[in-house]
This record gives structure tokens, sequence and C-alpha cells, in this order.
């Protein structure tokens, strides 16, 4: 985090004064000020670490094509069942080989980018053109990921990671709050996970690649399903797109909604 | 080196802006028999001059492995570079664990440089007294590190350090151009002849060659006594003769021909005996 610098700077003092707390100097017994035990106790009356997301952002599909990847994402982030924050861009450029596309807990989402944005600016301090490629960047995910979920107080995200490789090769990962993680031609979370990848799969040529133009076509038809059938979508959406010529995140584009199918419904 | 009232503390600097405890860490690089570090377009190569004992049967291990595509190779107090090295290793591999790629060796230089430098300005601590030369390749291609107890941390193209190394870093300078085309065969046999410049007169039976290689698709590994011998025989063959004046310091010793000549092991057949002048001489007869 220091980069380094100073990495055997001893404090100045042990066992000594700490500024603003209280000093043991008589080395008796301290009168411990103890947290009311509503605060500290686990369980149905006490606080624990909260496994329950609060603002959520909902599906991320990932595609990769022979040049690159694309990753879609709304631009919803729910309260609940409530449509609060309309229009936030849940697609990030990490650097110039990587994109993330967030669901699950926002919160947790902007906190894990900002300890992903100082990485990246460590990177650029070192000023030798290394950039991070997104490989590395999902194994170090999956170590953090993992280790929050060992002590049982996990980062409730579930993130698509793309980008391509030194060589132009596309990768295109899903990790998530066990710390789990794994590769695919087609990768997505949320409600897209059954609504999205059967329609990808079905799609997929069996001996080679999406080319750029059939991979957002599919992208454009599955955010257009995920609109209709999951209720915690909006019609509008960003899209980013990392090949080798570049990386970045497109938009915002709408939904084609045509609901005039629905008065051929029985009961509508 | 004379003592002087400047010289007891790392922390004391001297009225001519010296560090005079750094200074002398230097030196003990200087002890250490020499190791010579190359490179060419796509390997990395590293030669050292260890010393066998006869009565222990194990070579002082100059050239340290440090991961897949890195190794170094020493000159100095051995216990230190085992601490370096380890902390080396361990940045390495935690690395690997994290990012699951190979740790950028300017990266890692860079590290041990900063650690370095925390020993020379802390008065309960002492410099490091090893030099090492740092070969790795990796994406940005091969690269000769030579860092020193100053933590000073320099790139190189080729670098010769440890006792008598001048010789050595006379020949690579005269012949860097060269390196950036050679063939691995090449370019080790380069730098058998570079080290052969620092071979003295007093310890040299004592004293076998070690190769080490690392380059594109060839991760780190240092040869086994067969393939060391393999190269030091090319390199005789390949080796220009040796001047009137470099003659002249093997007198009353073995030539560099004959220890050459026995081999890595320094159990082989002993040289025929012959002055240096029949050895080096152009007309036939043998």
């Amino acid at each position: 985090m220091y980069n380094n610098y100073n990495c055997l700077a001893q404090p100045l003092w042990q066992n000594g004064p700490v500024p603003g707390e209280f000093y043991n100097f008589t080395g008796g017994q301290t009168h411990i000020q103890k947290l009311p035990r509503e605060l500290t106790t686990a369980g149905p009356y006490g606080t624990k670490h909260s496994t329950a997301a609060i603002t959520t952002g909902s599906s991320v599909l990932g595609i990769r094509y022979d040049g690159g990847v694309m990753l879609a994402a709304d631009t919803l982030v729910s309260y609940g069942s409530l449509a609060r924050y309309q229009n936030i861009e849940r697609v990030f450029k990490i650097n110039k080989n990587i994109l993330l596309g967030g669901s699950g807990d926002f919160a947790d989402i902007q906190s894990i980018k900002r300890s992903i944005d100082q990485k990246m600016i460590e990177d650029q301090c070192c000023d030798d053109n290394i950039e991070m490629k997104p490989k590395s960047l999902a194994s170090w995910m999956t170590r953090v990921l993992y280790n929050r979920r060992s002590r049982m107080n996990p980062l409730y995200i579930d993130v698509v990671v793309g980008g391509v490789d030194t060589e132009g090769t596309p990768y295109l990962a899903n990790v998530d709050l066990r710390g789990r993680s794994h590769e695919d031609y087609v990768i997505a979370t949320g409600f897209a996970r059954h609504l999205a990848i059967p329609l990808v799969r079905e799609k997929k040529p069996k001996d080679r690649d999406f080319t750029a133009v059939e991979a957002s076509e599919l992208i454009r038809t599955c955010m257009e399903v995920l609109y209709y059938r999951d209720t915690r979508n909006i019609s509008q959406y960003t899209v980013g797109v990392c090949s080798a010529n570049g990386c970045g995140v497109e938009g915002p584009f709408q939904v084609n909604e045509n609901w005039t199918f629905a008065e051929t419904i029985k009961g509508y | 080196m004379f003592r002087n009232q400047y010289d007891s503390d790392t922390t004391v600097w001297s009225p001519q802006g010296r560090l005079f405890q750094v200074e002398y860490a230097m030196e003990a690089v200087k002890q250490g028999a020499a190791t010579v570090g190359l490179k060419s377009s796509d390997f990395a190569v590293l030669i050292a001059l260890c010393r066998t004992s006869k009565d222990t049967n194990t070579l002082q291990r100059k050239i340290m492995p440090v991961d897949a595509h890195v190794g170094m190779s020493i000159s100095g107090l051995t216990a230190d570079a085992r601490q370096v090295c380890q902390y080396m290793r361990t940045e390495c591999m935690a690395y690997r664990h994290s990012y699951d790629s190979e740790f950028p060796i300017r990266r890692l230089v860079a590290n041990l440089g900063n650690k370095l430098q925390a020993t020379t300005q802390r008065y309960d601590r002492r410099p490091y007294g090893v030099g090492m030369l740092v070969a790795g390749y990796d994406e940005q291609g091969p690269h000769i590190f030579q860092v020193m107890p100053t933590a000073n941390v320099l790139n190189c193209k080729a670098m010769a350090i440890g006792a008598r190394s001048q010789s050595a870093r006379t020949y690579l300078e005269r012949n860097m151009e060269d390196f950036e085309g050679c063939t691995m065969d090449e370019l080790i046999c380069h730098g058998i002849q570079a080290i052969r410049g620092s071979l003295g007169h007093d310890d040299s039976s004592n004293l076998t060659i070690n190769v080490a290689i690392v380059g594109k698709n060839l991760p780190f590994k240092m040869f086994t006594d067969a393939e060391n011998h393999i190269y030091l025989t090319m390199a005789k063959v390949l080796g220009q003769p040796l001047s009137g004046e470099q003659d002249a310091l093997s007198e009353g010793g073995m030539s560099d021909d004959e220890m050459l000549d026995q081999g890595p092991s320094g159990s082989g057949m002993p040289g025929n005996g012959a002055s240096d002048a029949d050895i080096n001489a152009s007309s036939s007869g043998h």
C-alpha cells in the first residue's frame, strides 16, 4: 500500500500512550468499557454481519467474441423492489485491458472498485508501462472475496471481469461473493444467468467464436428479454467493449419496447 | 581502507558526504568470487566462479533460482545472500498466488532496492554485504539487474561483479554490441570468456565455472556438471588465444587452458605441462 516505502518502519514506541486513547498509567486493572450486549451479540436480536444486500444492481451479461469482449448491464440500482437510482453505470473501464461489470450489493461494488482503482494508480506510479491483465485482476478478486467469505463478512457481489491480455486474446470470467471463479465465452449474473445464457448458447457456432456483429446482436436481444421478464430491470443499459483496439463503455442504449403483444394475453 | 572517526555507524555522515559503513559493505562484495551476467534478445545468462573446498564436497551455491522466470547470482556474504533470496522468493510466490502471473522483474528489483535502502538509514541495522546480478525473462524481455549493498539497482546489458571482475567487465564492454544477436550457445561462450579473465592464479585449482540461463520459453535453470563441461569446451574452441600479458599472470600456476582442461570437478586429467607459448602457437605440431 505504501509502495514498499519504509516497509521496515517501526512504531516510535510500543506499549506506551496512544493519542486519543486512555493510557493505563498504573498498570493495574482497568475498567474496560464494554459495548452493550445488544451491539455485540450475534443472532436474531443482535447484530451480525449482514448477508442481505440493500441497494442492488441486477444482471450483468458478458459475451466473448473473436476480437474481444462485450459487457452489458442496465443502469438501475434498486432499493428492494423500488427502482431507486435509474441512471447508474454498472459497467466500468478499469484500464485499457479490463472491463468490470458489477451486480449485487452496489455499495460493495463501489467499495471494491475503489480498491481496484487504487491498484491502477499504483501501477501508474510504477511508471513502467505494465498494466494489469484481466486474468490477474480476476485472480486477485477471488483471493479477496474468499478471504471475506471465510471471515463470515462477505462482499455481496457477483461480477463479470472481461478484457484482453497482452497478445490480444480475449478473457471473460465470473467472480462471485464466495470467491468462486470460472471462465467461459458467455458469463451472466443474476437473472441473466437463467434467461440469457441459454439464448447465447443456442446461437453459438460450434467451430468458431462469435463475431462482433453477432455478439452485439445477442446483447441487444438478451437485454430486451431481461427487460420484459426481470422485474428489477429498466429499459436503459450501457455496453462496455474491450478489444485490442481500445476499451470503453458505450451508451446508454434503450431497449426497443413493444408491449402490443400484451393484448394477445388472455386476462390482460 | 583505513579506520577513521566517521565509520562506526551507518547513520554517521563524513564531512565529505560519504557513508563509510555502506562503502565498507561494497568491499565485502569485492571479496567474493567473480560472477558475470549478460543478455541477448531472447536469453539472459549468469556465469559464476564457485569456490570448492578440498575438505568438503559441496559447492558454494552462488547462483540461486528465485522463480521460474528469474534467478540471481551473488558475490559477498552468503548468509546475507540467503536472506535476500528468501525475500525475493516469497515476493514472487505471493504475487503468483494473488495475481496468477509472474512478478514483473523491474518491480521486483525495485522493491528489493527499497528494502536494502532501509538498512542504510537505521542505526540498529547494517547494509547487506552482498552484491547480486538478477537475471530474468518476462513480458518486457530479458533483464540483467545489478543490485549492490548501497541499494543501487542498475539495469544492465551485461555486468560483472566480485574479485578481479574488472577484466571481465572490459571483455563485456568490448563485445557488448554482439550480444543482442547471439544464439544461446554463443552467449554462454561469451560469458565464459569474460569470466576467464577473473581467474587468479592462487585459487585456481579450487574454482569451478557454473552457468545458469533463463529466456523465452525457457524457465530458469542451472546447468549440470556435464552441461557445464560441454560449454567450457565450446568456449575454449571458440575463444581467442590468451595474449602474452595474460600468460604472465598465470605464471607460477596453471594456465587458464589447463584449468579448463581439468573440467568443473577439478578431477580431470591435468594439463600436459607444456609451456604457454606452445599451447597458443598457431604453428602445427599438436
